[in-house]
């Protein structure tokens, strides 16, 4: 043990003293943070640049429903010719003109409608306007099979199922999504964590290689004991960039937030960009009951038990995939050389990624899902997304958690015990770039 | 108990190439060993035998007299061939770091260092970093963090490459004092000269077999063959040198005029040489009659190319 701690205290402060680590660790949540605000900066700059349109309308219909919003401003002409119209609006520099011609019904009218405008418009601004005619045309065929306006806006109120398991728990729709995208926030986590980490520790078993220091190294310790010592030192040191990049990640965001607090509410409304009478109805009225639901769902959440699996899949699959990491540095001379290796270690893990988010989104315990969920390659990504679901009645059965977890941890023993092998051949070879069939011939050594 | 070290039937094998083959050896206390061999012959996997980074497939090696196991590591140092210091890390970090992995506490480990560095003045490089040394300089350090725990075997694989002469022979009086101390010394190396000023005993290894050891004066004389240098004082020389190779074998003859001087080389058959020094005192006067001892260059290419399949 006493040289393990050795090993581990020497991985840790050289990883830790590196200059790029530090300025890694320091500069990410500046830049991460300074893009996001930056994204948010562009997007009240792209609010604030109100479209402004004007409508002529020479039609006794449509009289109440262009109206100004937050993004869009209306300018009314009124007794002026379609072509004093266009004129005026291009002059102005104005969006676009609605030309709405006079005519007999509201549907002869709606036919012979235009939208002139310099470039052309926006798919969604051309949504919101269609929806204005739609909404009118809508109730005009109602009215004709006898029903009144008050009736039409009775009827298009949305209606939503309650939803229960058997045993009477209430569900709450759209949980089966948050669970997912928490679940696959920690799956993602994961994936960085191997990807960036386990190649810290290839590239510091590589440095030992060329700089010739191992076997003075491996006079002292067993290889094995290099190798636990590398990859646990290395994730500590990863550990403590991932707080460091989680704490003062938050906090810059809860800065950054403040600033823009009120725009971030602005945003979630601002994709109408056109005056709409029926769509402000419906957003205020939901809007209070989302927030409540949304935390309803937020204790919903399994945290504890997904937060003690978290670390079990976490740690397993770490060490899984850093200790191939730490084989293929032992196996190479060069960080080039890696590069044939990597592909094979690198997409078990997009896989379950994809898998996660596809599969697991959609269906959380179909067939796909428990599959991947129990290969041990892709089960620390693919379980933990289901998990969040919980484990039991309406989650994860237990057998498969129980299976899941055996596999990675024999996985874990047999793929620690063949790296190691491979490792300690490794080490000591110069020179040569290696195969798979040497990678082989040194099993057996 | 006499050896430090002994291996017995030691083999190994890597896939279809054979490393080492039934290789027995003892190095006695307290001497230096040399360990010869030609490149690829198999030195360098018994090294990293008796440092247990690999492991014989068949035979054993003894330690002190006891089968050797993981806490003789702490008492053997081992500078290898192929050897470095982490560039990034300062060089008194470093060595404090190796000197721990060998089982030193950190305390002992600082006081020793102190005293090894203000020994080879080189106490001033305690806060350089490694990527700032001369190749030289680190392989001074190097050379301090093998010896520092103070090992019973110590095992140097060409030390003193990357030396400058000056430098190598500070080393080399180290190496001398160290074995004066009471250390064991196993020696690889293809500078013959330094073997044959440094080693007691040796053995030879080629295409993975032992083909010779013992003690090195041993050998030698087993490596004589009766060659001798004359040198004689003769007014006529073609009738001593006629009646000489009807019976011997003779090389290098050469004839100074002015002194009359005789100088050849003879094989005789025997270690006898009375017959042929009469013969000789009575042709003239012997200025010189000297038995050739073959130096540990010769014995190595003459054995080496012998015995190869």
């Amino acid at each position: 043990m006493g040289k393990l701690g050795l090993i581990i205290k020497r991985e840790y402060l050289a990883k830790v003293k590196n200059k790029s680590f530090i300025i890694m660790t320091f500069l990410s949540p500046i830049l991460m943070v300074g893009m996001v605000a930056l994204v948010l900066y562009l997007a009240m700059l792209n609010d604030s640049d109100k479209k402004v349109i004007t409508v002529l309308n020479e039609s006794s219909f449509f009289k109440e429903d262009f109206n100004s919003t937050e993004s869009t401003s209306v300018i009314r002409f009124k007794n002026i010719s379609l072509e004093q119209a266009k004129d005026s609006t291009e002059q102005l520099g104005h969006y676009g003109l609605v030309f709405i011609p006079n005519g007999n019904s509201l549907e002869e009218v709606a036919n012979a409608s235009y939208f002139f405008s310099k470039e052309s418009p926006t798919d969604g601004f051309l949504d919101d306007l269609e929806d204005i005619f739609q909404y009118r045309l809508k109730q005009k065929r109602l009215e004709h099979l006898g029903v009144s306006p008050e009736q039409y806006s009775a009827i298009s109120k949305n209606f939503s199922i309650h939803t229960a398991t058997f045993q009477g728990k209430e569900n709450l729709k759209g949980l089966n999504e948050l669970n997912a995208i928490i679940g696959g926030g920690f799956g993602y986590l994961i994936m960085m964590f191997i990807i960036i980490y386990g190649s810290f520790v290839m590239r510091s078993v590589i440095e030992e290689k060329t700089s010739r220091v191992i076997e003075v190294i491996i006079s002292s310790v067993k290889p094995f004991q290099l190798m636990m010592g590398k990859i646990i030192g290395t994730s500590l040191a990863g550990v403590t960039q991932f707080t460091i990049w989680v704490l003062s990640g938050s906090l810059l965001f809860l800065v950054v937030f403040l600033i823009f607090d009120l725009d971030v509410t602005a945003l979630q409304n601002g994709g109408t960009n056109l005056p709409q009478a029926q769509a402000i109805q419906v957003a205020s009225s939901g809007m209070e009951d989302n927030v409540q639901k949304f935390a309803e769902m937020f204790v919903q959440i399994p945290w504890v038990s997904l937060f003690s699996f978290f670390l079990v899949y976490f740690i397993l699959g770490y060490l899984i995939y850093s200790s191939i990491y730490a084989a293929i540095g032992a196996a190479v001379d060069n960080e080039t050389d890696t590069q044939q290796f990597m592909l094979p270690v690198i997409s078990p893990l997009m896989l379950a990624i994809y898998v996660g988010f596809i599969s697991v989104f959609s269906n959380p315990h179909g067939p796909v899902a428990v599959g991947f969920s129990l290969f041990p390659l892709t089960s620390p990504i693919v379980m933990l997304m289901r998990l969040s679901s919980g484990i039991g009645e309406g989650g994860v059965p237990v057998w498969q958690l129980v299976v899941s977890i055996a596999l990675l941890l024999v996985t874990f023993l047999s793929i620690v015990w063949l790296a190691a092998k491979i490792y300690r051949i490794g080490i000591l070879m110069y020179g040569k770039k290696p195969s798979y069939k040497d990678l082989y011939k040194w099993l057996k050594y | 108990m006499n050896t430090i070290l002994a291996a017995k039937g030691v083999s190994k094998k890597f896939g279809d190439h054979t490393a080492l083959n039934n290789v027995s050896l003892e190095i006695p206390k307290n001497c230096i060993y040399g360990l010869l061999g030609p490149n690829g012959a198999g030195k360098t996997t018994l090294i990293r035998i008796i440092n247990q980074i690999t492991y014989p497939d068949t035979g054993t090696v003894f330690f002190d007299g006891e089968p050797l196991q993981p806490e003789h590591i702490a008492t053997i140092g081992y500078l290898p061939e192929e050897r470095g210091l982490y560039k990034s890390m300062k060089v008194g970090e470093q060595a404090l770091y190796l000197a721990q992995l060998k089982g030193l506490s950190k305390k002992e480990a600082t006081k020793r260092l102190k005293y090894w560095f203000d020994r080879l003045d080189i106490g001033d490089w305690w806060n350089k970093k490694v990527q700032e040394l001369s190749k030289g300089m680190a392989q001074k350090i190097q050379f301090v963090v093998t010896v520092l725990h103070q090992p019973k075997l110590l095992i140097f694989d060409e030390p003193f490459s990357g030396f400058d002469p000056i430098n190598a022979n500070i080393i080399k009086d180290e190496i001398l004092h160290l074995k004066e101390e009471g250390a064991s010394i196993i020696f690889s190396t293809h500078r013959m000269e330094s073997v044959e000023e440094l080693c007691e005993y040796i053995a030879l290894i080629h295409q993975s077999e032992k083909i010779l050891d013992g003690k090195l004066s041993d050998i030698k004389k087993q490596y004589k063959n009766n060659i001798f240098n004359v040198g004689l004082q003769v007014s006529e020389k073609n009738d001593v040198l006629q009646k000489l190779e009807e019976k011997h074998k003779i090389w290098t003859p050469s004839y100074n005029k002015e002194d009359e001087q005789l100088d050849f080389k003879i094989q005789l058959t025997s270690n006898n040489t009375g017959a042929l020094l009469g013969y000789l005192s009575e042709k003239g006067k012997v200025n010189h009659f000297v038995e050739t001892i073959p130096s540990a260059n010769d014995i190595f290419i003459q054995t080496v190319k012998s015995k190869t399949k």
